[in-house]
């Protein structure tokens, strides 16, 4: 088949191929310790990352992180920056896609040396970042509610857990006398999870979920799905749906003759952003966070005052904003605390790291790198801001992996 | 002389592509960026299936992400089975499932089976597929549709399956590879290397496979499919063969993908993944030998550099880059430096 | 709820949907042998264009009357453009107009992500299309007649111009013999370019309907896109009815599968369906046969 000079040169290219690849050896003995930090900590200024996607799908919701971490780096250099270094952050674009996430945090960890990173927005891009800011022993703080079932040494997350969102909205729904439930959300990783622990809840609290729907996360078609509702009549609808989903679920609602009168949503990703966007008016829904734009304190008037003098006085401030603002500043405290950008000594003395938060006061639990919070149950209002109808009595401690609930079983279906 | 010259200057180029990846990248590049080259290499091996089907083969082959995704989950699924311990499950079954595995995830513990599948799964595949497609004579446009279609329903169906395949989220975490740590930085390198070797050895393998009947008949195919069938052969089976070679291609890329970027989401092999890597293979010169794994690893380290100086615009970039090119330069940006360098490789031009 | 009712009768909508954005494509792709995979960004564009006229026109009832002049307009210039800077350039290299067009969506698709912003812009629904009749315990909303209707309208009025008019037999001759149909002195380039105008319009119109749905968004077209290019190569060329049975075929399995398993799983059916067909009938349901394809 091949002529002689061929088969020659092709042994020889083969040859070489072989020989050059062999020669990048690997080690099967290493501890593969994490990398030296490159930290550098000796000038006037910090570098920290922030890690957010600038295009793809989730580019609007990210964007209002972005702008909230600018915000609060640009303040606290304002101040004196952080043990009197001044912050210099550097930007990358996740685009959607964790894989990306992945590339990009190494990027800034290994090559760019910050300090740390923020940003992150699904869970799919903080599962793919974790690995890698584990094996760099670097930093990322984490600022949207998620699905829980995590704790590393290496993220700071700083919005709620399931037990801190999920499970005060089905208390809520307790304390309304609910008895029915149908479950809406898209297909994928934090609607799926979160179903699993309100039908768990629902069972020990005496609802009864009468349905459970999921649409792919790029299909807005809900038609179907809630013709289904519309046959349950449930007492209230679990809306677990991300995104731009969220419109054709809302429209398909109003238009097959639902209303907060028969079966009211109470909503776990529509916030302030959100709810003037449905194409609907939504007064009367209910969504569940931790922070409202509404929230009454001092310094949640100093964030929106701030928020819109630097990005427009029609901008309205929302939970993923607000936790990735207080991420920066909580970061700010930590160091200072530790007196240290060293990650360890960071770590060490993280415990009981506290800030007073624009929902509140919120503190650090240092086993598990969550914060306390209130959990708030806001009923949106004609103006498209929330009423808050129902709170928690006192900051819930975290609980991501729901230790201190015995009706849990994570292994049930 | 001349002669000589034409039959290996392509060994020759593809040597000194060989030197300059497994030589000089190492020596010169930092672990991050070669660890990003290392993605690059595979897509450039996809690429070079790519260019066997479609410059080559003249099937537009729009879902390549599906077997890029075959290879990469099949590594994955083994990389996730080899963290968990030899008892133990993946992580996410435990969190998102009711902690059990699914029985066809069991053989997966074996590197060897691994292995075996990476080639095998991609191979019946697309045999099944490419028999169901050719032999009916559905061709041209409809080939790619169908294609692409195949790449969102693949997508779609990995999403849904989060029990069984982690969903949107995908498989990462990986700790060891083959019983490497993957957390070293010395392993790290040797798999950057196994990738950019496999990708030489591929090119090696397309360029006999070029040289070799089967090579002159799959033109032959291309350029007029019914002259071949009046000579006897039958076109479905040389379009076959040329798409199962590429989705086995596809699948290698995949499978190195998955511990080099630690991660293998349904983001990676998407349709809009697929089409990414379309791109390349149009730069580089869908024809060409070199070409489609130029391209691929251009357009790559395009996607890295220009997302980092330009997040915003890189889509534009992409954009541009597919009509810049289909439009003027249908045989790829290589076949404008090939021409000037015909002395040295001669491509075979590919009429559109 | 009827298990059979509903999903018939919202598959029903979806394949109107479908049939509005295939009819285009059919269009374009059985004259020309364009593949015009930025049709879905037409679509886009004609959705936006609800939006846009939304904000002019501010009386929701008044204003989607007007976005579907407006969209059929918007989008038909759109593919005009695109079809006299572009395609024009790559007929006979169908597989290229399909990669060429990947990219001009891309560009379309940033485009509108640049100026409208990447979230869902909310188009409201007109008080008139705001409601439902109980059909066998669906309340089927009035939004899924309107997209039947719009659908049907569109169907009559192309086929009617492709029969009756003396440009719709221009078209006609074109698709059947263009080098014949040069010699008799139609200006075969003309009938191209209005055919792309026609066919791209009418995304523009499948726009509007969409972003009654759900909003409108960058990414909106490339749900539909690939549907719509199935129900082409299952419906086959050269024939309207193919293209229409094929869509309301594919719109009501889905349904059906959504309703019996789940809306992902739905996708993945209907592709098998497809492929399993294209095994009884490669050309599709109805073929042209005097005339080869590429």
């Amino acid at each position: 088949m091949f002529s002689p000079p061929t088969r020659h040169v092709i042994g020889t290219v083969v040859a070489l191929t072989a020989t050059l690849s062999l020669s990048a050896c690997g080690n099967k003995d290493g501890d593969g310790s994490a990398a030296e930090s490159c930290v550098d900590t000796s000038g006037d200024s910090i570098k920290l990352g922030f890690l957010n996607s600038t295009s793809g799908a989730m580019a609007i919701s990210e964007q209002t992180v972005r702008d909230s971490l600018t915000l609060a780096a640009e303040e606290i250099n304002a101040d004196g920056g952080i043990l009197g270094k001044e912050i210099e952050f550097v930007e990358e674009d996740g685009a959607s896609d964790p894989a990306v996430f992945a590339e990009k945090i190494d990027k800034l960890l290994t090559s760019d040396c910050v300090a740390a990173v923020f940003g992150g927005w699904t869970s799919a891009s903080r599962k793919a970042m974790l690995p890698v800011v584990e094996a760099n022993n670097g930093l990322l703080f984490y600022p949207v509610q998620y699905e829980g079932l995590e704790a590393s040494e290496n993220i700071y997350y700083t919005g709620a857990t399931t037990n801190q969102q999920i499970i005060p909205a089905m208390d809520f729904l307790a304390s309304e006398g609910v008895e029915t439930l149908f479950l809406a959300g898209s297909d994928y990783v934090f609607p799926r999870t979160a179903n699993k622990i309100i039908k768990q809840y629902a069972a020990e609290l005496g609802i009864e979920i009468v349905g459970e729907e999921y649409v792919p996360l790029d299909d807005d078609d809900w038609t179907t799905q809630v013709a289904k509702i519309v046959d349950a009549e449930p007492d209230f609808v679990f809306n677990t749906i991300n995104g731009s989903s969220n419109v054709g679920f809302i429209k398909a609602y109003y238009e097959q003759g639902l209303s907060p009168e028969t079966s009211p949503i109470i909503s776990v990703s529509i916030a302030e952003e959100e709810a003037p966007a449905m194409g609907k008016d939504v007064t009367g829904q209910y969504a569940a966070w931790n922070y409202f734009q509404s929230v009454q304190s001092p310094a949640n008037d100093v964030f929106i005052r701030a928020f819109q003098d630097r990005f427009g006085s029609d901008r309205p401030t929302s939970d993923p904003m607000e936790a990735a603002y207080t991420s920066l500043y909580l970061y700010k405290n930590l160091v200072e605390a530790a007196d240290s950008f060293d990650v360890d000594d960071i770590n060490e003395s993280a415990d009981g790291v506290s800030f007073d938060a624009p929902e509140g006061t919120v503190t650090i639990d240092g086993d598990n790198h969550h914060i306390a919070k209130t959990g708030l149950i806001g009923q949106i209002n004609a103006d498209n801001q929330f009423d808050i109808v129902w709170s928690s009595e006192e900051p819930i401690e975290p609980d991501p992996f729901l230790e201190g609930y015995d009706w849990w079983d994570p292994t049930a279906e | 002389m001349k002669s000589l010259v034409r039959t290996f200057g392509p060994l020759v180029a593809i040597a000194v592509l060989a030197v300059l990846l497994l030589v000089v990248a190492p020596a010169v590049l930092s672990p991050f960026r070669l660890n990003n080259l290392g993605k690059y290499c595979c897509w450039a091996i996809a690429a070079v299936g790519i260019g066997l089907a479609w410059g080559r083969g003249g099937m537009l082959v729009m879902g390549q992400g599906v077997f890029f995704g075959i290879g990469g989950y099949a590594m994955a699924m083994h990389l996730k089975l080899e963290a968990a311990g030899p008892e133990g499950i993946p992580d996410f079954m435990l969190l998102y499932g009711d902690g059990t595995m699914p029985g066809w995830w069991e053989p997966f513990r074996s590197g060897a089976f691994t292995l075996f599948a990476i080639i095998a799964l991609p191979a019946v595949a697309a045999a099944i597929l490419g028999y169901a497609i050719f032999k009916r004579r559905v061709k041209g446009a409809y080939f790619a549709i169908l294609t692409q279609a195949l790449a969102v329903v693949f997508a779609t169906l990995l999403i849904a399956t989060i029990q069984e395949t982690g969903g949107f989220n995908g498989l990462n975490q990986f700790t060891f590879f083959f019983g490497y740590n993957l957390y070293d930085p010395v392993n790290k390198k040797m798999v950057y290397s196994i990738a950019a070797g496999l990708l030489i050895g591929c090119l090696v393998l397309v360029w006999q496979l070029y040289r070799s009947r089967f090579g002159e008949l799959l033109i032959a195919t291309r350029d007029a499919e019914e002259r071949v069938r009046f000579l006897g052969h039958d076109p479905a089976n040389v379009k076959l063969a040329a798409f199962v070679v590429a989705a086995v291609m596809a699948s290698i890329g995949g499978a190195m993908f998955a511990p080099i970027a630690g991660i293998i989401s349904p983001s990676d092999v998407d349709a809009t993944a697929s089409i990414f890597l379309i791109a390349g293979v149009a730069l580089g010169g869908r024809a060409l030998l070199l070409g489609p794994a130029l391209g691929a690893l251009a357009v790559g380290y395009g996607r890295s550099t220009l997302s980092e100086s330009f997040p915003d615009q890189w889509t534009y970039f992409l954009g541009a880059l597919f009509i810049a090119v289909i439009l003027l330069f249908p045989a790829g940006l290589a076949s404008a430096v090939g021409r000037a360098a015909r002395l040295v490789v001669r491509p075979k031009e590919a009429t559109p | 709820m009827d298990s059979f009712t509903t999903p018939l009768l919202a598959g029903t909508a979806t394949g109107a949907l479908l049939l509005i954005a295939a009819l285009g494509l059919a269009l374009t792709f059985g004259q020309m042998g364009v593949i015009n995979m930025a049709h879905g960004e037409f679509l886009m564009a004609g959705a936006y264009t609800a939006f846009v006229t939304q904000q002019i026109v501010t009386n929701a009832d008044i204003s989607i009357v007007v976005a579907l002049p407006a969209a059929f307009v918007v989008a038909g210039l759109l593919g005009l453009l695109l079809e006299v800077t572009v395609i024009t350039w790559m007929y006979r290299r169908p597989l290229d107009t399909l990669l060429v067009t990947v990219g001009v969506g891309l560009v379309l698709q940033q485009l509108a992500k640049d100026i409208f912003g990447a979230q869902g812009d909310p188009v409201r629904t007109p008080t008139w299309l705001d409601g439902n009749i109980d059909v066998f315990g669906y309340h089927w909303p009035y939004r899924q007649m309107f997209t039947i209707v719009l659908a049907v309208m569109a169907l009559i009025a192309l086929a009617a111009l492709l029969k009756y008019s003396a440009f719709g037999r221009q078209i006609r001759a074109t698709v059947q013999n263009r080098d014949l149909a040069e010699t008799v002195g139609i200006r075969t380039r003309a009938v191209d370019r209005i055919t792309f105008f026609i066919g791209s319009g009418l995304a523009g119109i499948g726009g509007v309907a969409v972003s009654l749905i759900s909003g409108t968004n960058p990414r909106l077209g490339t749900t539909y896109i690939i549907s719509a290019f199935l129900v082409v190569v299952a419906g086959g060329l050269g024939q309207l009815k193919g293209t229409v049975i094929a869509a309301f075929a594919v719109g009501i399995a889905t349904s059906f599968f959504a309703d019996w398993t789940s809306a992902s799983m739905a996708q993945v059916a209907t592709f098998a369906l497809v492929v399993v067909f294209l095994q009884l009938r490669p050309q599709g349901l109805f073929v042209v046969r005097s005339r080869g394809l590429a």
